[in-house]
């Protein structure tokens, strides 16, 4: 098997400010289905073609933002070698046990230097995509349900050290850097994009003056196409829309950037391209920033850089 | 999405007229704004850019306001990391997260300012990163 280690971003849990309300956007407008509800009163939910249970919750809080995230890896030995290194690498871990999330197996959590929980699992229960795993179909109803992402794709959090941060991403969780945006002195990371794939990103990170902080969550759609319909779900149902629909310079993916009903934004994306450890990172200049973020435009929108929750 | 409770500290009383005039002291621009959307949404509507936007949904904090003069109804919950009570009662709240009632006058107090003029100029505070 040549992806082992750490496979995918597997969940990130919000906070949202009006719980129904949220779930109605996430479920119904963006299409996701809910697949449970636990004692601490979370809501869970996956996208159509997500085979394991969950991939987003959602928690009822007085502040917006990010709680954790959760990433995937191939096995349990994995996930006790990976804790292992952590430690070895002066990261603090602690384990929570099978079932305080519905499904899911152990978790070895962390917090990262830039103030994000940070999780790794081995084992989420498969509750399929609705599709048989014999002579499936291509697709059914649920994928035209909404907007109607494939699966979560990534998230791009902000924080005091990036440093610190992609050190124990790429030293010790096996992720590589495909696109790096660098400040005016060209040694500066102001935010990076890791994969551990061969997406152009599983978490990218941004240079913020606050730790802890949500920039996005981000959804696969298959095409520009779908990209655009999804603009046109957000209008008709008034969702507030940050940017877009266009496309990203950095990574070259299709985006549009929106807000949930908290205010955590959230992006609906389809494309860039296929990202292997060996190849050169990319690298961008802060005055290019502009036409990374929105091609199209070539204009900086101020909200990219002051907006999180 | 009208959400009536806790957040709601002026509750809507009397009906509002359909149109009032919204006024940003920083900048001295006027507004015709509507009393059935969020004074954010009129305003952004009208490309008036006086009070910065953001997530238009109460989680950002960019939009934040003082109300100097004038009703209004809070009609959406704001993230406690932005607002507290005490803010509450002063009249400072989200521009995002209120509707007005009557003309207002309006100072916009959100920590954007100090953040775009430092985007503007591709400025980052850093500590001296290398080249991963
Ligand atoms: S625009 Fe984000 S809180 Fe009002
Ligand atoms: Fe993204």
């Amino acid at each position: 098997m040549a992806l082992t280690g750490v496979l995918r971003p597997g969940h990130a849990q919000l906070r949202v400010l009006d719980l129904e309300a949220d779930v109605k956007l996430y479920r119904d407008v963006l299409g996701l289905e809910e697949t449970g509800r636990d004692s601490f009163g979370r809501v869970y939910l996956k996208a159509w073609d997500e085979r394991d249970h969950h991939s987003l919750l959602l928690r009822q809080a007085d502040q917006a933002g990010i709680d954790l995230m959760g990433f995937k890896v191939d096995s349990i030995a994995s996930l006790d070698r990976l804790e292992a290194d952590l430690n070895a690498f002066g990261v603090k871990t602690e384990r929570v046990p099978a079932g305080e999330m519905l499904n899911t197996g152990d978790r070895v959590r962390f917090v990262s230097p830039m103030g994000h929980t940070i999780e790794l699992y081995a084992e989420k229960k498969d509750v399929g995509n609705g599709l048989s795993y014999e002579n499936p179909p291509p697709w059914n109803a649920a994928a035209e349900r909404g907007i109607a992402p494939a699966r979560l794709d990534h998230a791009l959090l902000g924080g005091v050290d990036l440093d610190g941060t992609i050190d124990i991403f790429t030293k010790v969780l096996g992720f590589f850097p495909v696109e790096i945006l660098y400040a005016e002195d060209g040694k500066t990371v102001v935010a990076i994009w890791l994969s551990c794939s061969c997406k152009t990103h599983d978490l990218a990170l941004i240079r913020l003056p606050e730790n802890g902080k949500l920039h996005h969550v981000s959804f696969w759609l298959d095409s520009w196409e779908r990209v655009l319909r999804a603009g046109d779900i957000m209008s008709m149902n008034n969702v507030s829309v940050d940017i877009g629909p266009t496309r990203h310079g950095i990574t070259r993916g299709a985006t549009i950037y929106a807000f949930d009903r908290s205010g955590n934004r959230f992006e609906t994306f389809s494309g860039g391209y296929g990202a292997y450890p060996d190849m050169k990172p990319i690298v961008w200049s802060i005055d290019h920033l502009p036409e990374g973020l929105d091609y199209v435009q070539r204009k900086l929108h101020q909200s990219f850089l002051t907006v999180f929750s | 999405m009208e959400m009536a409770g806790e957040a709601n500290i002026q509750p809507q009383t009397a009906e509002a007229p359909a149109f009032v005039t919204v006024t940003i002291l920083n900048s001295g621009e006027t507004c015709r704004c509507r009393t059935d959307e969020s004074l954010i949404e009129g305003l952004r509507r009208m490309g008036k850019r006086g009070v910065p936007i953001g997530c238009r949904n109460g989680g950002c904090s960019v939009c934040r306001i003082e109300i100097v003069s004038g009703r209004y109804a809070a009609h959406r919950k704001m993230s406690r990391e932005y607002v507290s009570d005490e803010d509450l009662a002063a009249g400072r709240v989200l521009a995002c997260c209120v509707k007005p009632l009557s003309a207002l006058a309006i100072l916009a107090i959100g920590k954007m300012g100090k953040a775009l003029a430092a985007s503007a100029a591709g400025e980052v505070k850093a500590t001296g990163a290398e080249r991963p």
